[in-house]
């Protein structure tokens, strides 16, 4: 290798230490051992009831139901069981579907929820109803079509 | 350590070259986010995918399954495609065409190119059915995932997932990108 000639006469070497090279080298090889496997996309599992013909639905205690209307705009309505119901409004914030979710799991044994979409609502609220299921732990819930009486209700509500 | 060094580029320049990517959908869908971590499956998965326009795009993976349902479905449609177009269909991961434009999707060389209109879905014409019961009578063993938008509409869904129930399906998951579960309750 060429010596620089500086004045003095001492020499002074122009060889590379290799080895940060190396070390950024093993690093970039473990980094994409790593992460090749991490495409995985998740999935919410989804159980429909049976389709059945005729027009029999469970009977269950309506003092256990509540039912959720996902409307447009993330808003969602509620209303608990179903002889002349209060109906309420509420979103997807922490301080409003899951406040009043939790209160239901406080206070009934083992609650049961139906979930209603209008047709104007998104898929994302859907999803966002069906993952507050998780969240709060309610483990019997429906989704079902929505009925014209709800329709009328929703008519009908101060909202 | 120059051999060291050589050692480790030429590892480093493997796994970059055999990061499998995902194949090419015809469609951008941007899933909504919960809090669910169960694994999508690696095989045998049935795609219906919808996305923000309220398009429904179909498809399975495997190319010997995709040739099988395509001859199904040309059978009860009546269309007949040549060995050169079952082929190229065997490479589509996914598609929304209506089977009668199905042959001018496999002629076209660059398919992303073409705007695809959706697969027909609404009571009056469910070519979503045909497409779902072929594809199981092809692969019995396929899981049915549905991957929507974040604003598809909920009237495109609910009818996807009428048309599922239609065949009995009652199981079926649908895919989401991870959130975190909130930690205070």
């Amino acid at each position: 290798m060429a010596d620089i000639d500086t004045g003095g006469g001492k020499k002074v070497s122009t060889k590379v230490d290799m080895t940060p090279m190396v070390d950024l080298a093993f690093l970039l090889v473990t980094f994409f051992m790593l992460t090749t496997t991490f495409n995985k996309p998740q999935t919410m599992e989804v159980n429909m009831p049976e389709k059945t013909d005729d027009k029999k639905t469970m009977k269950v205690a309506e003092s256990r139901t509540t039912t959720l209307v996902l409307a447009e705009n993330n808003k969602v309505y509620y209303y608990s069981g179903s002889k002349e119901p209060q109906i309420q409004l509420t979103d997807f914030s922490a301080t409003g579907l899951r406040k009043v979710l939790l209160n239901k799991v406080k206070t009934i044994e083992e609650p049961i929820v139906i979930i209603k979409a209008k047709k104007e609502s998104k898929y994302k609220n859907l999803v966002d109803a069906i993952d507050e299921m998780a969240i709060t732990g309610i483990k019997i819930y429906a989704l079902v079509d929505i009925t014209p009486e709800d329709l009328e209700l929703l008519a009908k509500s101060p909202y | 350590m120059t051999a060291m060094c050589d050692m480790a580029f030429l590892l480093l320049t493997f796994f970059i070259l055999t990061a499998k990517f995902k194949p090419d959908d015809p469609v951008v869908v941007d899933t909504p986010a919960s809090i669910s971590d169960v694994k999508l499956p690696d095989a045998n998965i049935m795609t219906i995918s919808i996305d923000r326009q309220d398009k429904v795009y179909f498809g399975i993976d495997g190319q010997f399954d995709r040739e099988k349902m395509l001859e199904f479905v040309a059978g009860k449609y009546k269309v007949g495609f040549t060995p050169e177009e079952i082929k190229q269909f065997s490479l589509l991961s996914s598609f929304g065409v209506p089977v009668g434009n199905m042959r001018q999707l496999l002629a076209t060389k660059d398919k992303s190119k073409i705007q695809q209109p959706g697969i027909p879905c609404d009571s009056a014409n469910n070519e979503l059915t045909d497409w779902i019961a072929y594809a199981r009578y092809a692969n019995p063993k396929l899981r049915i995932t549905i991957k929507g938008d974040v604003n598809s509409s909920y009237q495109v869904v609910g009818q996807v997932i009428k048309t599922l129930q239609d065949q009995n399906i009652n199981k079926f998951n649908l895919i989401t990108d991870l959130k975190a579960k909130p930690k205070t309750l």
